[in-house]
């Protein structure tokens, strides 16, 4: 494909000119990443040029239709940008839920104005979203959720409460599920937007076992949220009472995601990584034989899980896969990083305890080691990752 | 390349399956030559088949007769010969032998390729000299002996060494045990005076073979590429091998995970089906994804050959470690799923971990190539 390959040494001259080489560098903590919303501030230079070049090309959103700000990119074209960012190891421009979730989400089931609205407000950066899904009395059964939106004709009144809200503290806006139905479980669910910032909405931080607090609990007391915010830009995405299908949809963006951020695969070889610490014997080899073996069979597992990886998203472009294809990404991608960190922490040794000095970067190894303890869990465990595997895949029967 | 079937491959495999599900089935093939104790331990009516299906020169140059497809194409016909179990000469004669012939002089291509195209000739790869595969622990020795060598030594696991028309035997001409300088490949025929073969059934009903070599006397001409420089050629037999290997593995996993699913769905206990215990379902549904993880590296090797990628070693090395490893999971957890009837004969389920455990054997198991990819990537 001739107009690919021009399409590539393009991208490799654009990324060459306008990527910072600071943008290049791994990311070492939460200031490396660049969310947006209204009150984003860049760490450096470099972070708001990235931006702004990316920004001007449609790069923050390269798939999406350049009327919602994107660079309408086709799938094969996304695939070499990805290629050529990987390949020099360049940063995201900007991160952000919307991004993520709530913008597949729109696409699919957005009306052309809420399109119009919240998809350029995404890719230009200027809201931040965070998700409303689990509550604490549904967290697995997620379809259980509690918290209730009352009619009121225009408007809903919303009371209840969230749990593992992402960055909820720092969110502009939330897409949030809501019963607006007691009498049907599945029907009875409206996928809402409302701004954070509205009366009776409150959050708190949730410290974790990795001593940070990304996710909070968010409580809704009396929460007005419009039906209509005018110019056909209505509050909620689908139909009333039909978000369960949205939230379904999104489910399965995120085990996409939560996939293709696991395994490692494009990480490289951990136990080329460790070599110069942990020293070599004499035949050349990393000197703790059975380390070297579960190192070794580590490689195997990421490098074999980056070959599934590519074929997912090559099925899934050209339409080829399981629609439950990602369940299965997100149990091998999730099992696999937590793996990973496991090895990351044997291959520290004692140096990989510490857990706030400045040699061992503010404990990131132990800190990370903790965080990916949540990857089997959040967006659906492993075990409901199975039962889905199990009865939509292998069609095994029902108890 | 998008890392899945082309139109071409798609087609090709719609051809194949059916053909191996009728020609090539455990029934017609497998329990057949078994019971018979035959000594070829394959059966010639399906390969003279394979021939006329075009299977059999399907690695060959088009100038030298064949199709000149590639090993995304071969693990086609693999993948079928794994979930059929189908005793066949393809991997070591049309996948791994046709690759050294490849490489040979047009004479000696002109020589052995028309009758392995026409499903009437057969070769032994002669490889192993010990109980693990170690290509570079050669120690049989190719002496200059007048315009050739003389060749002296043993070969192990030899699959259909005695049936065989031509031997593919790696020899030391030159350096010590140990070392890739040195070694050179040789077409020996069968009937040369001083060789040997003692036939050896394994468990899966392969026939195996020790093969001797008592001052066996070849000519210069039986030389495949360079003398003391057959590591290269021998390096592209084992990728070629390996990675075929790799493919059948994921035939036997798929079978196997086919026909265990299925049993999930008839078998019932304490009143019901037994698929619907969640103790089952998490393992059968765990045997799915590592499935899938393997088949996707198979693929990945393949295409990598296939292209010349540099990264192609590596790849085939993670292929045949992650094939096995998955492979191995799904006969172990079929047989345990399948209860007191895995354990008989009269079951299928037990011909497949026969079948696995052979396998992984062949030119490297998943501990032999995780190592190798330890090295490779530097520790």
């Amino acid at each position: 494909m001739p107009d690919l390959e021009s399409f590539r040494s393009e991208t490799r001259a654009w990324l060459e000119a306008n990527c910072p080489a600071e943008m290049r560098e791994p990311v070492r903590d939460e200031a490396d990443i660049y969310w947006g919303g209204r009150n984003a501030t860049f760490k450096n230079d470099a972070q708001k040029a990235w931006f702004e070049a990316c920004l001007e090309k449609g790069y923050t959103v390269p798939e999406w239709p350049t009327d919602y700000g994107g660079a309408g990119l086709s799938p094969a074209e996304g695939k070499v940008l990805k290629q050529e960012m990987a390949r020099i190891k360049a940063r995201p421009p900007l991160s952000s839920f919307g991004i993520w979730m709530l913008g597949p989400a729109l696409l699919h089931f957005g009306t052309e104005a809420q399109k119009q609205r919240f998809l350029n407000e995404i890719a230009r950066g200027e809201i931040r979203w965070c998700q409303g899904y689990s509550e604490p009395g549904s967290g697995s059964d997620l379809v259980s959720l509690q918290t209730f939106g009352e009619d009121k004709g225009d408007h809903w009144v919303v009371n209840g409460s969230k749990i593992w809200t992402s960055y909820a503290d720092q969110a502009d806006w939330i897409f949030c599920l809501v019963r607006t139905d007691k009498a049907d479980k599945y029907r009875g669910i409206t996928f809402m937007l409302f701004d954070m910032a509205s009366e009776g909405v409150s959050t708190k931080p949730i410290l974790l076992i990795s001593g940070s607090s990304p996710f909070c609990e968010t409580f809704f007391d009396d929460v007005q949220v419009p039906k209509d915010y005018g110019d056909g830009v209505t509050g909620y995405v689908g139909e009333i009472n039909r978000g369960w299908d949205v939230a379904k949809y999104l489910l399965g963006h995120e085990r996409e995601m939560i996939s293709g951020m696991g395994g490692g695969g494009g990480m490289g070889s951990l136990g080329k990584a460790v070599m110069p610490s942990l020293g070599e014997d004499a035949m050349g080899r990393l000197d703790d034989p059975l380390l070297r073996a579960q190192l070794a069979e580590l490689d195997v597992e990421a490098l074999a899980f980056k070959a599934m990886a590519e074929r997912f998203m090559d099925e899934l472009k050209a339409k080829k896969n399981h629609p439950a294809t990602p369940n299965m990404m997100k149990y091998a991608g999730t099992e696999l990083n937590k793996r990973r960190h496991e090895l990351i922490m044997a291959s520290g040794g004692s140096e990989a305890l510490e857990w706030d000095s400045e040699a061992s970067n503010g404990g990131a190894k132990s800190r990370d080691w903790l965080r990916t303890k949540a990857n089997s869990i959040e967006g659906g465990t492993s075990e409901v990752m199975l039962n889905v595997i199990s009865k939509r895949i292998l069609e095994l029967p029902d108890a | 390349m998008p890392l899945y079937h082309d139109d071409d491959q798609t087609m090709l495999q719609d051809t194949v399956r059916p053909f191996m599900a009728a020609e090539g089935s455990i029934e017609t093939q497998l329990r057949h030559w078994r019971d018979r104790e035959c000594k070829d331990g394959f059966g010639h009516a399906l390969w003279k088949q394979f021939a006329e299906m075009g299977f059999a020169g399907m690695l060959a140059g088009e100038e030298d007769g064949g199709l000149g497809m590639g090993h995304v194409e071969a693990g086609i016909v693999l993948e079928e010969i794994g979930r059929n179990l189908t005793p066949s000469p393809f991997l070591t004669t049309s996948v791994v032998g046709v690759t050294a012939l490849n490489d040979a002089s047009k004479d000696m291509r002109d020589q052995w390729l028309p009758g392995i195209i026409a499903g009437d000739t057969v070769l032994g790869i002669a490889i192993d000299e010990g109980a693990k595969f170690r290509p570079t622990h050669i120690a049989m020795q190719a002496e200059r002996s007048g315009n050739g060598f003389k060749l002296n030594g043993r070969k192990q696991f030899v699959i259909q060494g005695a049936s065989a028309d031509m031997l593919i035997v790696a020899a030391r001409t030159g350096g010590s045990v140990g070392e890739t300088n040195g070694i050179t490949l040789f077409a020996v025929e069968k009937d040369a005076a001083g060789l040997s073969a003692e036939a050896a059934r394994l468990v899966d009903s392969a026939m195996g073979a020790h093969v001797a070599f008592d001052n066996v006397e070849v000519t210069a001409d039986a030389v495949i590429g360079e003398v003391d420089q057959g590591w290269d050629v021998l390096t592209k037999m084992l990728h070629a091998g390996q990675t075929g290997a790799a493919a059948e593995t994921v035939g036997v996993g798929a079978g196997a995970m086919d026909m265990t699913v299925n049993y999930l769905k008839e078998r019932k206990q304490f009143g019901r089906t037994i698929g619907s215990f969640q103790a089952l379902q998490h393992r059968a549904a765990h045997l799915y994804s590592e499935m899938e993880i393997a088949r996707s590296t198979v693929l990945k090797a393949q295409q990598l050959l296939d292209e010349g990628d540099e990264g192609a070693p590596l790849m085939v090395s993670v292929a045949k470690a992650k094939a096995s490893r998955a492979a191995n999971l799904v006969v172990r957890e079929g047989v345990q799923m399948h209860g007191g009837i895995g354990m008989t004969d009269e079951y299928d389920i037990g011909l497949y971990m026969k079948r696995d455990r052979a396998l992984a054997e062949f030119m490297g198991d998943a501990n032999y190539h995780a190592n190798r990819v330890a090295e490779m990537n530097g520790y």
